[in-house]
């Protein structure tokens, strides 16, 4: 239990627990920086994956109709309009406003997120049934077929990422012989996979094969950090507005995530926690406390007794 | 598919705004942290329980506390109070599995739950307290109703006695083991809020059950722990700071109002006339009891409000990073 808070840098057990089976652990490097916004890793995953539709409806968020990651949605590309320049030598493209007498700045952030496979995984650590496993890739996936729909992953995720499935019960359903026992939705969580029917089969994740411009870089981890680290540098020389790597770092709160990225402002613009943390981080301590107050329940209720029956 | 919620509905409901409204952006001001957002998004995601959940904290916390108000009554000879305690943390033990089944997405699939035991995850070893702790009590009180099989009721009740306490305060460590920030930054004290809040409830309702006579010690249980909770609400209040808000604000302040009000009438109901009047003790019973549920409902909603703004997930984080020196 205390491994999880050390930066191991590697997921507990693994891959020890898969033997002969054992397989690099296999990533994506989402490089934001090259993102056109075309979301065909959007469709190409909800294809693959046969997720359901999850509305058609405009938020006037820029470009973005998707809004978030979720049972339905397991990549989703955000859009950030910014009144700042994409090279520190002020180079960029400009917008003429009427509220400002001069051109102003404009870039468009595109970034496609996705779950972070994470190294310490709060969902994996908190499933109560093993429904989430650690496969022989490193990569973190929901056994359908053992999901009871629990929801504590949910929360449990600092990314949002996990969700549960809500399809509710169609009028024309047959009527449940034990309302209590029977299946009222779908009832179980879902997320990206890192398509690990397509990795057993020897290819590479859906968005990543579609994606043009090789924004969506898959590979083994190792080789993707050391591909980031060289991008990172060469986008420092040519001068551009803010980029950094997120979620690249073993020592981070999750241990380093699975799928890293490149992005080009802080990771709260892009709806991204800055300084995420496995919640099991502190459950050691959390379990300390927990015996101790159930301790002084115990004495505290004895302690009532003192004084008589009345 | 037919007869689904608009997608609208859901967003809105996630991101707390009315539908249909588009969505504010730019920077928020708070205590002098400038933070952007993405169109004022959550990051975390909002727990996707029921209401079963908190009624489950509820139950769950009279029958811990209930099990060693009936093992205590029952080895200083207190039998009347014994018995009643042991009713009431049966009953209680009854109805906990049933609603934590009703809130499963798949309900059939809950013996699930029992695949394994796994101590990273509150929610497993919880499952095992409850199985243990609830199929002792619950066979004690069986056994004691039908008047038999003594030795083995002995045994029951002993487990329920010892498993009681882990099972009242769990629950606590349960929803602070998220990514949560009112309830994980809150994981000093949240075992032991509602390990306070069982003693209350347990004890407000033997006190509610039992005569005036033999309802001594669970009266004074359920003052003890209505005091504790309130101070300790406070001090997590105080020590959250920023990101304890939401307990002033929405659905969880207004339960935590309606905490404060009812058990501080039904303890001093309890106090002033408990001894003398069964009314009393009924009435002031009763109120702390209600006083608990709310307690519970108020700590399950200020999970949803603090998931639901993101300058709770971001400006903490942001300072743990100054503090860190920059340093991710």
């Amino acid at each position: 239990m205390t491994s999880l808070a050390e930066p191991t840098g590697k997921p507990a057990a693994w891959p020890d627990t898969y033997g002969a089976e054992a397989k690099p652990r296999m990533g994506f490097f989402t490089d934001t920086t090259i993102c056109i916004g075309c979301k065909a890793c959007e469709v190409a995953c909800k294809e693959w994956n046969l997720l359901p539709e999850d509305g058609l409806v405009w938020t006037g968020e820029s470009y973005d109709n998707t809004s978030e990651l979720n049972a339905n949605t397991w990549r989703h590309v955000t859009f950030v309009e910014q009144r700042k320049p994409l090279k520190l030598s002020g180079e960029t493209a400009t917008v003429e406003t009427e509220a400002a007498a001069e051109p102003e700045p404009l870039r468009w952030l595109m970034e496609s997120d996705v779950c972070k496979h994470c190294t310490h995984a709060g969902c994996l650590d908190v499933c109560p049934t093993g429904a989430l496993f650690r496969t022989e890739f490193g990569t973190v996936v929901v056994q359908e077929d053992v999901c009871n729909g629990c929801g504590y992953c949910v929360p449990a995720c600092p990314f949002g990422v996990i969700d549960k499935r809500d399809l509710p019960r169609s009028p024309g359903d047959a009527p449940l012989a034990l309302p209590l026992l029977g299946r009222k939705e779908d009832g179980r969580v879902w997320k990206c996979t890192l398509c690990y029917d397509r990795l057993k089969g020897g290819h590479e994740p859906a968005c990543a094969k579609s994606c043009p411009t090789d924004s969506i870089q898959f590979g083994e981890l190792d080789e993707l950090r050391e591909r980031a680290e060289k991008r990172l540098a060469k986008l420092e020389a040519e001068g551009w507005n803010g980029p950094r790597l997120y979620g690249h770092d073993p020592d981070d709160g999750v241990g380093g995530f699975g799928a890293f990225f490149l992005l080009l402002d802080e990771p709260e613009v892009y709806g991204l926690p800055p300084d995420p943390v496995v919640p099991t981080k502190h459950l050691p301590r959390l379990w300390r406390s927990t015996a101790l107050a159930a301790t002084a329940m115990f004495v505290g209720i004895a302690a009532a007794f003192v004084g008589g029956r009345e | 598919m037919t007869d689904r919620r608009p997608i609208e509905e859901a967003q809105a409901r996630r991101n707390g705004r009315p539908a249909g409204t588009t969505s504010w952006r730019g920077s928020i001001t708070e205590r002098g942290t400038q933070m952007d957002s993405y169109y004022g998004r959550s990051i975390v995601k909002e727990p996707v329980w029921k209401p079963e959940i908190p009624a489950y904290f509820f139950t769950g916390g009279i029958a811990g506390a209930s099990s060693v108000l009936h093992g205590v009554a029952r080895l200083t000879g207190n039998d009347r109070l014994a018995k009643s305690a042991l009713y009431v943390g049966a009953a209680a033990d009854i109805v906990s599995p049933a609603l934590l089944v009703s809130d499963l997405g798949r309900p059939e699939r809950f013996l699930n739950m029992l695949r394994m035991f796994k101590v990273t995850s509150p929610m497993s070893v919880g499952s095992w307290i409850l199985f243990v702790s609830g199929g002792a009590s619950s066979t004690a009180a069986a056994l004691e109703l039908l008047g038999v099989l003594k030795p083995v009721k002995w045994a029951a009740e002993l487990v329920s006695f010892l498993s009681g306490p882990p099972l009242a305060t769990y629950t606590g460590a349960l929803i602070a083991n998220t990514a949560i920030p009112v309830w994980s930054e809150a994981r000093d004290e949240l075992p032991w809020l509602f390990g306070a809040s069982a003693a209350a409830s347990a004890g407000a309702a033997a006190a509610v059950v039992t005569p005036l006579g033999s309802a001594g010690p669970a009266r004074r249980a359920a003052l003890a722990g209505v005091a504790l909770e309130l101070g300790l609400m406070q001090a997590m209040e105080r020590r959250l700071g920023f990101v304890g808000e939401v307990y002033k604000h929405g659905a969880a302040g207004r339960f935590n109002k309606i905490t404060k009000a009812c058990t501080i009438a039904g303890s001093a109901l309890l106090a002033a006339g408990g001894k003398r009047s069964r009314a009393a003790a009924v009435a002031g019973g009763a109120l702390i009891l209600a006083g608990e549920l709310s307690l519970r409902w108020s700590v399950f909603k200020a999970g949803f409000q603090s998931a639901r703004d993101p300058r709770y997930t971001v400006i903490p984080q942001k300072q743990r990073i100054a503090r860190k020196g920059g340093r991710r």
